[in-house]
């Protein structure tokens, strides 16, 4: 049982570690990005990377209150993510 | 017990696959030098991985308390709304010109992305506008 919750403990802090670059990485290049859709996407990763590293902290404390926080952090960068692109095509985000 | 050994193995791996997942996609959308070519890394590959972070969480509820489906919610909302966006924001690099244009339809005169109406041209100015007219 030792060496599985120990191998399960170094797979956590390696996932928080993973998570926590590629969240740096996405914010390079949101700080880079050439064009929109570069930095829209960037903004994008960066909610999907968020809510992977909110669902790792609720593996970390055991606890099942972070179920919510991380369905509407998905919900809320899913509509932004369109109005940020409807508002580039359209000029308007409401016609 | 035994079952809890493997369950334990079962979270360690799925976090590890979904750590190498989501390091791949954050790479590739660091590293890709084109507009549309760094718009499959994050979509796809990073979606992944977050979806066995998601995947982990759940066999450590089931595992450790008395367990819950509640993480397939988010991987199911997740993997649907990620082509779509994934659209919206290809169709953002045909409308902006940040990528190679794609060839003209053989019969209509535009790309409805590219077809911006003549009272919007102020709002959404096209950079590339030369061949347009």
């Amino acid at each position: 049982m030792s060496f599985a919750t120990q191998l399960m403990d170094t797979a956590l802090i390696i996932a928080f570690i993973v998570a926590v670059l590629a969240q740096i990485m996405s914010m390079i290049r949101l700080v880079l990005g050439p064009s929109t859709g570069d930095r829209i996407l960037a903004l994008d990763t960066m909610v999907v990377n968020a809510i992977g590293l909110i669902v790792l902290l609720g593996i970390a404390q055991g606890v099942r209150i972070y179920f919510e926080v991380s369905l509407i952090i998905a919900m809320l960068g899913f509509v932004s993510t369109v109005a940020y692109a409807r508002f580039v095509l359209r000029g308007d985000i409401i016609e | 017990m035994s079952g809890d050994i493997i369950m334990t193995y079962a979270i360690a791996i799925s976090l590890l696959v979904g750590a190498i997942f989501a390091l791949v996609g954050a790479v590739g959308l660091l590293k890709f030098n084109d507009s549309m070519t760094r718009l499959h890394a994050p979509t796809k590959v990073g979606t992944v991985g977050i979806g066995a972070f998601l995947l982990a969480s759940m066999l450590h509820s089931f595992t450790y308390s008395e367990g819950s489906m509640h993480e397939l919610l988010i991987m199911a909302f997740l993997f649907v709304t990620a082509p779509i966006s994934a659209n919206f924001m290809a169709k953002v690099n045909i409308h902006r010109r940040a990528c190679d244009t794609p060839p003209e339809p053989p019969r209509d005169d535009t790309w409805s992305t590219l077809n911006v109406p003549e009272e919007d041209k102020h709002v959404a100015p096209e950079p590339g506008a030369s061949h347009h007219v």
